[in-house]
């Protein structure tokens, strides 16, 4: 199989450029950028004349509720979701039901991927502890031979530093990556609004800024006493960009992620208590959103996420404080990226590269990139197309979405995964 | 400012009543008169006006509640509504049925309104957000948020014995942090103009920038109360000692318990009140509790005219004009 995309303009994460380019496929990977190799014929080809080809989305952070939860959604849906939508990998976090703890659930994501997916590449993250119960290591080199990517809690608290502190030893004694949202749970408490003027007026019970980072303070010094490779997922304060900031200039192996909602969203926007506004870390003031477009834009937040976290519709529809948190992102990430764009965060290549290269750099994943014997997980986009977010158009089983009736610019035309046309807008 | 509108129908008329913020001056007096108009109801022989007939009203209690409860029952019968009251907490939710199920059962038996107390700051919007059009939700404490016919009645003992708001200092003690009762004072009290609303607490029961909700903030008592008119003392939990929130009961009244003495600060022609239901020698001293300047059985009694002020301007009624005689 090969295929040509002509007169399109490629955005190149790794050069940082976006230029008219055309590119050559072969057997799933990318064999010429601006000419043909020699004696290349293409089967087909792909006029993207006035469109940017960018390389398939890659998201760090989505629960696709698979195992356990096929009322919010499954592999099938939401692999359909992120497909559509130029996400062409997705991390899956190991709280599934059961945990990612062992082989047998990683071959069961994997198998239904195969059965049931839509193509995208579903990235199983090993769960830190058996059970995610805090308190004894996981099999985490099986788990690492099976296929997991990383090792992380996911929300759920560890029983103690001294855990903590072992299961990122073993972590990183076999260079696995070790991925943390940093919580308190203690100062977490059952708040559900960021502490601050709307969650006093609202009498939401309110979560500090603390919360995030007198944990995010001990993750930090954990890493500097066992050199454990670290990222740090979905931050949302101020001064978590400023601590991330001050470790990596000290040379600790620290990277970070956060939700791309937290830089649109603050907690003013719960309104009348909108039960889409209720996300785990909170929304934040303004002065924290505009802290982490700054921690985006000079590197300290290396990537951005979806965050997905699909609901059925029981789900939100309750008093704010008893609905259950989280935003339904996948159809809303690379619309969402490119208003960064617009707004003038940072160039597209840049920030292309916060959701591409960058994750499978830190995550050690293919793609991500535009260069020879590269895969080609590619994507199309008409940057001109104007749309109107609504949920009932999403493709995403959860329709819990913060952005309705957003303008958007920019959508998919194509999706390609290892050089197959995956899917094509009609 | 959030979109409070829901509240209020296309001609500025209460459909709903679920917070203090989100109305304007004109109807929280509004309620303040209608409210006068039924205090001579109630000190008739027969108490009864046909505002509500025909009408049917449940009340739905998620959360215990004696005084708001029976207040509200008493001013459901003087209107002549036919009643249904729940204590949810031992019905159906906890047998699994959602909340919304729960009400949209109760709307096919035809109710007209509902009086919710729910332990979730933002039910009392919820309810109102899914409630079938014409049919109004009166919100009767919602978590942390408001209790707004509590500070409506307030505001009703507040003008009985003191006329302007605008020269009026109020100050209210204790535990603001957790009080849906505070928030709503607060919101009433800037509205009518008052000249100053003081909150007076240890700053653990004191939310992040409480300033931002448009009062002064003071931590000691003695500076709090100087030359104040109105003392409004809010209930203390015990459960808050639990927390790590307050050493002890009796630290609390060392430092932030209304004695005599104390009461001295203010005005001398100061009222004490206090939302109920009171821990004497915890937030206040019986000899206060029981003093002169107490008006805190007052404001039980108001509490019946108050919420049949607001359940007759949600019937479209203002007052005993329309209703007739009965």
């Amino acid at each position: 199989m090969s295929l040509q995309i002509k007169n399109g303009q490629v955005v190149n994460p790794l050069e940082m450029t976006v230029a008219k380019t055309d590119l050559f496929l072969q057997d799933g990977k990318i064999v010429g950028l601006g000419s043909a190799p020699k004696n290349f014929k293409a089967e087909q080809t792909i006029d993207a004349a006035d469109q940017w080809v960018l390389p398939g989305l890659i998201d760090c952070q989505a629960r696709l509720r698979d195992p356990g939860e096929p009322e919010k959604a499954n592999i099938e849906s939401e692999t359909k979701a992120a497909i559509e939508n130029g996400i062409t990998s997705l991390c899956i976090p190991p709280d599934t039901q059961p945990p990612i703890d062992n082989s047998a659930t990683v071959e069961l994501i994997h198998h239904r991927n195969e059965m049931f997916g839509h193509q995208a590449q579903v990235y199983p993250i090993g769960a830190l502890t058996r059970g995610l119960g805090g308190e004894q290591l996981s099999n985490m080199a099986s788990l690492r031979d099976n296929g997991c990517i990383a090792f992380s809690n996911a929300k759920i608290p560890l029983a103690n530093n001294l855990v903590q502190r072992r299961a990122m030893d073993y972590a990183g004694g076999q260079q696995s990556l070790v991925i943390i949202q940093p919580i308190d749970h203690d100062l977490l408490a059952n708040g559900c609004a960021h502490e601050g003027a709307v969650a006093t007026r609202l009498g939401l019970p309110a979560i500090p800024e603390a919360a995030e980072t007198a944990a995010l303070a001990k993750d930090i010094e954990l890493v500097a006493q066992t050199g454990a490779r670290t990222h740090f997922g979905q931050l949302s304060s101020a001064r978590s960009v400023d601590m991330v900031r001050r470790a990596k200039a000290k040379g600790l192996p620290i990277t970070a992620d956060c939700a791309i909602h937290q830089l649109f969203l603050t907690d003013h926007d719960i309104g009348n208590f909108d039960s889409n506004m209720f996300t785990i870390p909170p929304l934040r003031s303004q002065y924290d959103r505009d802290a982490l477009r700054e921690g985006v834009a000079d590197g300290t937040i290396d990537c951005l996420c979806s965050d997905h976290q699909p609901h059925e519709v029981d789900a939100k529809l309750k008093p704010f404080p008893s609905a259950e948190p989280g935003i339904s992102g996948l159809d809303t990430l690379l619309p969402l990226t490119l208003r960064l764009v617009e707004e003038g965060v940072l160039p597209l290549a840049e920030l292309i590269a916060k959701l591409t290269l960058n994750p499978t750099t830190i995550m050690g994943l293919p793609g991500g990139r535009m260069g020879i014997d590269e895969v080609a997980d590619l994507i199309i986009v008409d940057p001109e197309s104007h749309w109107i977010c609504s949920a009932s158009s999403f493709v995403s089983k959860g329709k819990n979405t913060p952005f309705e009736g957003w303008d958007f610019h920019g959508s998919v035309t194509h999706t390609l995964v290892a050089g197959n046309i995956v899917y094509k807008a009609r | 400012m959030p979109n409070n509108s829901i509240q209020l129908d296309d001609n500025g008329k209460l459909q709903h009543f679920l917070s203090i913020e989100g109305l304007n001056q004109a109807i929280l007096y509004e309620i303040l008169d209608t409210a006068d108009s039924f205090t001579s109801v109630t000190d008739r022989t027969i108490k009864k006006v046909p505002i509500l007939r025909g009408k049917t009203v449940a009340n739905l209690f998620f959360e215990a509640s004696t005084r708001t409860r029976s207040t509200f029952e008493l001013a459901e019968q003087r209107l002549s509504a036919d009643i249904l009251s729940l204590n949810v907490d031992t019905s159906a939710t906890i047998k699994g049925e959602s909340l919304l199920d729960t009400l949209q059962n109760l709307e096919a038996m035809q109710i007209d309104m509902f009086v919710i107390r729910h332990q979730d700051s933002g039910s009392a919007h919820f309810f109102a957000q899914h409630v079938r059009p014409g049919v109004s939700v009166l919100n009767a404490g919602d978590g942390q948020h408001e209790h707004p016919t509590q500070a409506m009645l307030d505001m009703y003992t507040i003008r009985h014995h003191k006329q302007d708001f605008s020269s009026l200092r109020v100050a209210i003690v204790g535990d603001i942090l957790h009080s849906r009762v505070a928030r709503s004072q607060i919101h009433a009290l800037n509205l009518l103009n008052t000249a100053e609303v003081r909150v007076i607490a240890p700053r653990t029961l004191l939310p992040m920038d409480t300033e931002s909700l448009g009062v002064s903030v003071y931590e000691n008592l003695e500076q709090g109360l100087e030359g104040v008119d109105v003392i409004i003392m809010l209930r203390l939990q015990k459960e808050r000692m639990r927390g790590a929130l307050l050493p002890s009961e009796k630290e609390y009244f060392r430092k932030f318990g209304l004695s005599q003495e104390r009461l001295q600060l203010a005005k001398p022609d100061a009222i004490v009140m206090h939302p109920g239901p009171a821990n004497r020698g915890v937030e206040i001293e019986s000899s206060v509790m029981d003093g002169d300047q107490s008006v805190i059985l007052q404001q039980v009694s108001f509490g019946i005219s108050v919420r049949m002020a607001v359940m007759s301007m949600i019937v479209g009624q203002s007052g005993l004009q329309s209703g007739g005689d009965a």
